[in-house]
């Protein structure tokens, strides 16, 4: 099961640039919250700061509260903790090379110390066929290099990874922006019967995606969350003027 | 086709001093080629034309004779040899990967700028050089010469180029191949033995393997360090012969016996290091070099 995420007063820094200010959100379980706005705007910075994936670029840093269910995100847990708790998808399909299609899949486990063959073989399975890649694969699970397989594959494959160290919580940094259409219809398919078991949080630069696949949106402009609303709200009738502006193509 | 957009769809006629000058071009990549392996090819024809004379079984399996009894051979050198190589490759190899990881995955500081400069510097210093080094901090404290001193002085050769190459070809690992182990909650330091360096490792691999051959054949550093020895030797604190030593003692000398000798054994020592990096580079392919190093 998911878990919804409570983001307090976040705040996020390159060196001595605010790239986010004082976010506030409520992120709420087993749902799909889209993260819309212009380029720039902060939206991957924000999801790269619920999993402290932020801190590993020198120099970045973040304040504020997340709280990850009963997971206090920043206080009292180490950031690999945090991060084997949490998934996360990005913009490019990053399959690691040297490693065949199983032990992608198997990598966030078995580096992680899991050594029970017989369930990571379940595991694969599964995470596979939940990603909707087992049937195009199955024949050369540890026979074929993760690189070797095409874009959107590559795509479903880092999902499959992703969702191989049981996360609550799914991150997806604009995971169908290098692919094509019908990659892309698959992928959001698949963020449909994942809400399922997951929260998941998409940053996106497709607002018609954003309306098919998720309940609620967000939408971000120089750094700060302009209106985070239910996504039909924020398509058809949205309270603030630059919102409406974003969406109906005025600028962005 | 990039000409397509100014001119329709008929391509613009290439013109004669365009292929002419494209003509040119190509010869004179390839005259590199043939200026680059001329030198390769006639060495290593002159060496066995030399030196397949004088190789034989009991050239392979024996020690030297001495002066005026014919026959002999070089075993206890080959032996030495690969003796002193085995306890460079183990100080050197470690040291200069861990050195590589650290310059290239935490090394963007002054410390890490330290560390390349003086690399860089240590890869010009002439092995002659080295070999006082080596003779000053093990033979002297030893009270004699030994392949340890040998050993140390071709790692120390070793280091900078196994460091600088590691460091390159770890920083050519994309960084989201990284995230991409971050974000499965991998740590950093398991990130870079199983993530990073095995992607790299094909290149690391050449990196060692350049360093190996090019210290393989070095005399000056052993010459007063591991010193050379006319029987066998296995203990690592004894004088040890080393192939090059003897193709040195041997050119050097006045008899013509040696001499032949000498041509047998430098034609051995370049056979020897090709069949080690092709041996490394099979055994790399076939993945059994894969794990975490």
């Amino acid at each position: 099961m998911g878990v919804g995420i409570k983001v307090e007063q976040l705040n996020a820094w390159f060196g001595k640039t605010q790239a986010l200010h004082d976010i506030t959100m409520d992120v709420p379980a087993n749902h799909a919250t889209a993260i819309i706005g212009p380029s720039g705007c902060g939206k991957s910075t924000y999801v790269r700061c619920l999993n402290r994936m932020h801190e590993t670029v020198p120099d970045a840093r973040a304040t504020g509260r997340v709280r990850m269910g009963e997971v206090d995100v920043y206080n009292g847990s180490s950031a690999v903790q945090i991060r084997r708790g949490i998934g996360m998808v990005f913009q490019k399909p990053n399959p690691f090379p040297t490693m065949s299609i199983y032990d992608n899949v198997a990598a966030g486990l078995k580096l992680n110390g899991f050594r029970d063959r017989r369930r990571l073989d379940e595991i694969v399975e599964r995470s596979l066929k939940l990603s909707a890649l087992w049937d195009e694969v199955k024949d050369n699970l540890r026979k074929k290099s993760g690189a070797s397989l095409s874009g959107g594959q590559q795509q479903r494959l880092c999902i499959a990874r992703a969702l191989a160290v049981q996360p609550q919580v799914l991150l997806m940094d604009e995971p169908c922006s290098a692919l094509d259409p019908i990659s892309t219809g698959k992928i959001e398919e698949l963020i449909f019967q994942l809400k399922e078991d997951f929260t998941i949080v998409i940053v996106t630069h497709n607002m018609q995606q954003a309306s098919r696949v998720a309940e609620f949106t967000g939408f971000f402009l120089l750094g700060r969350l302009i209106e985070f609303d239910r996504t039909e709200k924020i398509f058809t009738t949205p309270s603030d003027k630059r919102t409406e502006d974003y969406i109906t193509g005025r600028f962005g | 086709m990039p000409n397509a957009h100014n001119s329709g769809f008929a391509l613009a006629p290439v013109s004669l001093r365009r292929r002419g000058i494209n003509a040119l071009m190509s010869l004179s990549a390839g005259l590199a080629v043939v200026l680059v392996l001329l030198p390769l090819g006639a060495i290593f024809a002159y060496l066995v034309y030399k030196g397949i004379g004088s190789l034989n079984w009991a050239f392979l399996t024996q020690t030297p004779k001495p002066v005026g009894e014919p026959g002999g051979g070089m075993a206890n050198a080959i032996a030495g040899s690969a003796l002193i190589l085995l306890i460079a490759s183990s100080m050197g190899v470690p040291i200069g990967i861990g050195a590589g990881i650290y310059l290239a995955e935490y090394g963007r500081n002054r410390l890490g700028d330290l560390i390349r400069f003086t690399a860089d510097v240590l890869n010009g210093v002439p092995s002659i050089v080295v070999g006082i080094v080596a003779y000053s901090i093990v033979v002297l404290s030893q009270g004699h010469f030994s392949a340890l001193a040998g050993g140390v002085a071709l790692a120390i050769m070793m280091i900078p180029t196994i460091t600088r190459a590691t460091e390159e070809m770890l920083l050519l690992v994309p960084q989201a191949i990284r995230e991409a182990a971050y974000g499965l909650g991998v740590s950093r330091w398991r990130t870079t033995l199983s993530i990073t360096l095995r992607t790299a490792s094909s290149g690391v691999i050449t990196g060692v393997m350049l360093a190996f051959a090019r210290v393989a054949g070095e005399t000056a550093p052993l010459l007063f360090t591991a010193f050379g020895n006319q029987y066998w030797n296995w203990k690592i604190n004894q004088p040890t012969a080393a192939l090059s030593l003897q193709v040195f003692t041997y050119a050097i000398s006045p008899f013509d016996e040696w001499h032949r000798q000498a041509w047998a054994g430098a034609l051995i020592l370049i056979i020897l290091i090709v069949l080690a990096v092709s041996a490394v580079r099979i055994a790399a392919s076939r993945g059994m070099l894969k794990g975490t190093s």
